[in-house]
C-alpha cells in the first residue's frame, strides 16, 4: 500500500493538503500554516506584534488575531475589517488566525473569560479592535516619522501605504513593522469619525472563503498526527446510565483496533483507523446500569412540566393586574399550551478533539470549540496536568449553533478522559460520529408553555398571563432568565402582563441552541399575538404596529418587510402569509414566510422577507448570508426536528434520516434587507432564527385554520 | 489488495476490504478534503466521484472500488470545476465550510451532465447534500452563475 511516509517525529503534523501545523507556540511566535490557524502560509519571516491582536510581517501581510472561533458566522472577516478601517489597510493583505486561548488577554467583554457565543463576537470587539487597529496605526506612524525625520502629523496612510506628502516618502507597512513595533503605544488612540469609514458596510470577500471552496480549510478531524489512534466511545441509549460490564472480546478481535477502556462516559474503543474503531465499537457487548439513568418519556416529561403550573413558579414580569383584567366585562379569553421538543444542535462537523503529550509531559489540544478555557480547565482537571502546561489549537470548527458552548466542557472532559485511559502514549483523535451527535444530549430543552389571553369588547388585547416550565440552562435555582426571554420583556404595549417561569429537574443534559430562549418564546409571543389580533379582527402588521407604540426598531424592521413583501397585495393562489418580528442579542428582525400546503399536507415555504436592525452593518454580505442561514436552520427545526424519549426514557433518533435537516428543495428564496444606521453593531448568527417559526406557523393557521401548539410541524401535517 | 485511482494517480489498497471508501481516502491517504457528516448516506459531505459520478464514499467498500477512478474535492480538474469554485468564491457560499466539499463534487457532477440545470435539476442534484448552514440559496445562485459563466 503506497501512502505518504511521515516525519517519524511527533512533532510533525500533517494536515489537509500537506500542511504542517508547528507545535512550538512560544509567546508571539507562530509556526507557519495555513492562513486559518495560526500565521498565513504565504507572510515571509518573523512577525511582529503590535500588542495583542496584531501581527504584521515584512511582506506587509497584516494578521488579526480573532479571539473568537470561527464557525460559520464571519468573525475573522469581521474582525479583520474593524482592524483594516482604523489601521487604514488594504483589504488585500489582511489576514485573520486563531488567537491562542487566554481567558484574560483574549477574553469577550461580554462574558469575562474568552468565549464566542450570544452574538457577541462583533459587538464585544468593536471598540476593542477599533483601537488595536488605531493603535498599530499610531505606531507605524511614529516609526516612519522618526525613520524619515518628519513630524508625525504630516503623515497620512491609506490602502496600506504610509506616505509624507511634503519629501515624498512613502512605505508599505512591512518595510517599518520591526521599527514600529518597538514604539510606545498611544495611551488613547485617535478614532475615525464612523463617516470616513472606507471598509466597513461594504461588501467584500470573506478571508475563509477560498480554502473552503478548495477543501483546504483545515478542521479538528482533518488532524493528523503520527501514530495517531482514533477513539471512539460507545455511549448508552438512556441518559445517565453507566456500564455495569462489557464484554470486549469481538471487538479487540477486530484487526486495527488497539484496546478498549471503560470510561466515566461509556466504553472507548481505540484503533489505528477510524474504521476499526467503528466496526470494533459495533462489535462490543456492553449491560447498562439503569439505577441513575432518567427513564421517562417525552411525553411523560411534559405531562410532570404541565403538573407545575398548579404550584407558584418564578415571577418574571407582572404588570397590571391580570386576574381583573381577565374578569372583565365582555372579554374573550383564549387559551393555549404548547409544547417544544429537545432539539439537538447537529452542527455538520460532529464534536472532535486531538490530545497529543509532547516528551516534556505538556499536552496539545487541537480542537475547535466556543470556551478555549473552559477545555483548558477540564484537561487540567482529568489529566491532573498544570493550565500552564496545556496548549489549546484552535481549529476552524464545522458549525456549533451552541453545541460547542459548554461550561465545564464536558466534551473535552470526555475526550481527556478517553486520553488519560488510553495511557498517553501515542496522540489520541477522539470523535464523535452522527449518532453520538444526535442522542448525546446537551439540546435545546423541552418546554412546555401556557398561555391566556383577554380581548376587550373594543378589541383590545388587555391581559396576557404566560407560565414557561423547562430545564434552567444556567442551572439556576432561582428564575433563569433565559427561558423566559423574549416573553417577559415582550415589546407590545399590553397593560397587564404576567410571565413564569418554572424550572424542572430532567436527567438529559441541557445547552442553548442557536438564540437560546427566544426559540421557544418568539414562537409562543408571536404565534399567540397573532390569533390574539386575528380573534381582535385586526391584520397582523397594522395590530402590531398598534401595539409597538414607540419601540421604534421593531417597528423599522417591521415595516420594512411589510414593504418588501407588499403585504395586503395580491398572494399567489393556495398560498398564505405570516408574519413575526422578533429582538434578540439586541438585534431586531422581522420576517414574513409565504406558505402553501404540499400534496403530502405538509407546509411549503416558497419565500420569506426578512428586514434586519443590528446597528452598523459591518459586511452587509456576511449579514444576509447569516440571515438566510438563520432562517434556513430554524426553518428545518420547526418543520421537522426532535429528539424525543420514548418508553423508559430511550432515546429514539439518531442520524439524519430521522433527525432531518432542511434541504436545498426546502429553502425558500430568503430576501434580507438592512435597515441603515449608526447604532453599534449587534449580532447576526443568531437573531435570524426566531421569527421564522412563527411567521411560517402564523400563515399554516391562515391555510388551514388549525394554530399550531407542537413543534415540530411535520406532526401536525402527518396526523 | 485494492487497486484504484485517486486523483489520477495509482493506489492500493492492502486492509480491510470493508473500509469504506471515506477511510480510506481520510486515513489512509490522507485527503482530508472529503468529510464525514453520518457514515450513513444522509448528508453527502463524503461526496466523490467515482468513474465520473458522484458517489457517497462512506457507504462505498473499498472491495467495490477495484479497477474506479475516485477524484476528491483536491483533484477535480475541467471547466465545471473551475466555473464552479469560482462561483462558489464570487458569492461567498460557505459558512462553517464543512459540507462544501461534498456540495461543489455535488455541482460539478451535474454542470457536467446538465449544462443548463434549471431549479428542479438543481434540487434533484443536490438534495442529498445537507448544509446545516444552509447555505443553500447561494448554492443555488453559484450553480446558475456557474452555468452562465461557462455558456458565455
Ligand atoms: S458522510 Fe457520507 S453521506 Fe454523510
Ligand atoms: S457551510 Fe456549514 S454545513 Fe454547509
Amino acid at each position: 500500500m503506497t501512502i505518504h511516509q511521515f516525519a517519524p517525529s511527533r512533532r510533525a503534523f500533517l494536515a489537509g493538503a500537506g500542511l504542517v501545523i508547528g507545535v512550538a507556540l512560544a509567546p508571539r511566535v507562530f509556526a507557519a500554516t495555513s492562513s486559518l490557524n495560526g500565521v498565513p502560509a504565504d507572510a515571509q519571516g518573523q512577525q511582529y506584534p503590535f500588542q495583542a491582536f496584531v501581527r504584521i510581517a515584512p511582506d506587509d501581510t497584516v494578521t488579526v488575531l480573532a479571539k473568537h472561533i470561527e464557525m460559520g458566522q464571519g468573525p475573522y472577516t469581521g474582525l479583520a475589517t474593524i482592524v483594516a478601517e482604523e489601521l487604514d489597510a488594504d483589504w488585500s493583505q489582511m489576514r485573520a488566525a486563531a488567537a491562542p486561548a487566554d481567558d484574560d488577554v483574549y477574553k469577550n467583554l461580554a462574558f469575562g473569560i474568552q468565549g464566542t457565543g450570544g452574538s457577541t463576537s462583533i459587538a464585544n470587539s468593536y471598540e476593542q479592535l477599533r483601537k488595536a487597529g488605531a493603535t498599530a496605526r499610531a505606531m507605524l506612524v511614529a516609526a516612519a516619522a522618526e525613520e524619515w525625520g518628519v513630524p508625525a502629523a504630516e503623515i497620512t496612510v491609506s490602502a496600506g501605504r504610509i506616505s509624507h506628502a511634503a519629501s515624498g516618502k512613502t512605505s508599505g507597512f512591512g518595510a517599518l513593522a520591526a521599527k514600529a513595533a518597538t514604539m510606545t503605544p498611544p495611551a488613547e488612540p485617535v478614532l475615525k469619525d464612523p463617516r470616513d469609514f472606507v471598509l466597513i458596510g461594504k461588501d467584500r470577500p470573506k478571508l475563509d472563503t477560498v480554502a473552503k471552496s478548495t477543501g483546504k480549510a483545515i478542521f479538528t478531524l482533518d488532524i493528523h498526527a503520527d501514530d495517531m489512534l482514533i477513539a471512539t466511545v460507545a455511549h448508552p441509549d438512556r441518559f445517565g446510565a453507566t456500564v455495569a460490564s462489557v464484554d470486549d472480546t469481538a471487538a479487540k478481535a477486530v484487526p486495527g483496533v488497539v484496546d478498549v477502556k471503560v470510561v466515566p462516559q461509556g466504553v472507548a474503543v481505540y484503533a489505528d483507523n477510524t474504521f476499526a474503531a467503528l466496526k470494533g465499537r459495533a462489535a462490543l457487548k456492553i449491560d447498562w446500569d439503569l439505577s441513575k439513568a432518567e427513564q421517562r418519556s417525552s411525553e411523560k416529561i411534559a405531562e410532570d412540566y404541565r403538573s407545575l403550573f398548579a404550584k407558584d413558579g418564578f415571577k418574571a414580569a407582572d404588570k397590571g393586574d391580570v386576574e381583573a383584567a381577565f374578569k372583565g366585562d365582555g372579554v374573550t379569553r383564549i387559551e393555549a399550551d404548547m409544547l417544544f421538543p429537545f432539539l439537538a444542535h447537529a452542527p455538520m462537523e460532529p464534536l472532535d478533539a486531538v490530545l497529543v503529550r509532547r516528551e516534556d509531559g505538556s499536552i496539545d489540544s487541537y480542537n475547535g470549540a466556543q470556551f478555549p478555557g473552559q477545555d483548558k480547565q477540564a484537561i487540567s482537571e482529568v489529566l491532573g496536568v498544570d493550565q500552564s502546561q496545556i496548549r489549546i489549537n484552535m481549529q476552524l470548527a464545522g458549525g456549533s449553533f451552541g453545541r460547542r458552548a459548554q461550561f465545564g466542557s464536558p466534551y473535552m472532559r470526555e475526550a481527556a478522559e478517553v486520553f488519560k485511559a488510553s495511557g498517553m502514549a501515542r496522540p489520541v483523535k477522539h470523535m464523535w460520529t452522527r449518532e453520538d451527535d444526535i442522542r448525546g444530549g446537551f439540546y435545546r430543552p423541552l418546554y412546555v408553555h401556557r398561555i391566556r389571553g383577554a380581548i376587550d369588547k373594543a378589541g383590545e388585547i388587555v391581559a396576557w398571563d404566560h407560565v414557561i416550565a423547562g430545564q434552567s440552562i444556567m442551572k439556576k435555582l432561582e428564575l433563569d432568565e433565559s427561558s423566559v426571554e423574549g416573553a417577559s420583556d415582550m415589546p407590545y404595549a399590553i397593560p397587564n402582563l404576567r410571565v413564569f417561569g418554572y424550572n424542572t429537574e430532567v436527567g438529559v443534559p441541557a445547552l442553548w441552541w442557536r438564540s437560546v430562549g427566544h426559540t421557544h418564546t418568539g414562537f409562543a409571543v408571536e404565534t399567540f399575538l397573532d390569533e390574539l389580533l386575528q380573534k381582535a379582527g385586526k391584520d397582523a402588521v397594522e395590530g402590531r404596529i398598534a401595539l409597538l407604540k414607540d419601540q421604534n426598531r421593531h417597528l423599522g424592521v417591521l415595516k420594512k418587510v411589510a414593504e418588501m413583501a407588499d403585504w395586503g397585495g395580491p398572494v399567489p393562489e393556495g398560498r398564505q402569509r405570516g408574519v413575526a418580528v422578533h429582538k434578540s442579542f439586541n438585534t431586531y428582525v422581522a420576517e414574513i414566510a409565504e406558505v402553501s400546503v404540499d400534496e403530502l399536507g405538509a407546509p411549503k415555504v416558497h419565500k420569506v422577507w426578512c428586514a434586519v436592525d443590528c446597528g452598523v452593518a459591518l459586511n452587509p454580505n456576511v449579514i444576509k448570508a447569516q440571515l438566510e442561514g438563520g432562517v434556513g436552520y430554524g426553518l428545518g427545526a420547526i418543520l421537522f426536528d426532535q429528539v424525543e424519549l420514548g418508553e423508559g426514557g430511550k432515546i429514539i433518533q439518531s442520524n439524519f434520516h430521522d433527525y432531518r435537516s432542511l434541504r436545498i428543495n426546502e429553502m425558500p428564496h430568503v430576501e434580507v434587507a438592512i435597515i441603515p444606521s449608526t447604532e453599534a453593531p449587534t449580532g447576526v448568527g443568531e437573531p435570524g432564527v426566531p421569527p421564522i417559526g412563527p411567521a411560517v406557523a402564523n400563515a399554516w393557521r391562515q391555510l388551514t385554520g388549525a394554530p399550531v401548539r407542537r413543534l415540530p410541524l411535520v406532526n401536525i401535517a402527518v396526523s | 489488495m485494492v487497486t484504484f485511482t485517486l486523483n489520477g494517480e495509482e493506489r492500493r489498497f492492502d486492509g480491510d476490504p470493508e473500509t469504506p471508501l471515506l477511510w480510506v481516502i481520510r486515513d489512509f491517504e490522507k485527503l482530508t478534503g472529503t468529510k464525514y457528516g453520518c457514515g450513513v448516506a444522509q448528508c453527502g459531505a463524503c461526496t466523490v466521484h467515482l468513474d465520473g459520478m458522484t458517489r457517497r464514499s462512506c457507504v462505498t467498500p473499498i472491495s467495490m472500488v477495484e479497477g474506479s477512478e475516485v477524484v476528491t474535492i483536491e483533484g477535480i480538474q475541467g471547466a465545471e470545476a473551475e466555473a464552479v469554485q469560482k462561483a462558489w468564491v464570487a458569492i461567498d457560499v460557505p459558512q462553517c465550510g464543512y459540507c462544501q466539499s461534498g456540495q461543489i463534487m455535488s455541482a460539478v457532477a451535474l454542470l457536467q451532465t446538465t449544462p443548463k440545470p434549471t431549479d428542479a435539476d438543481i434540487d434533484g442534484a443536490m438534495a442529498g447534500n445537507i448544509c446545516r448552514c444552509a447555505t443553500y440559496q447561494r448554492i443555488r445562485q453559484a450553480i446558475h452563475d456557474a452555468a452562465d459563466t461557462m455558456e458565455g
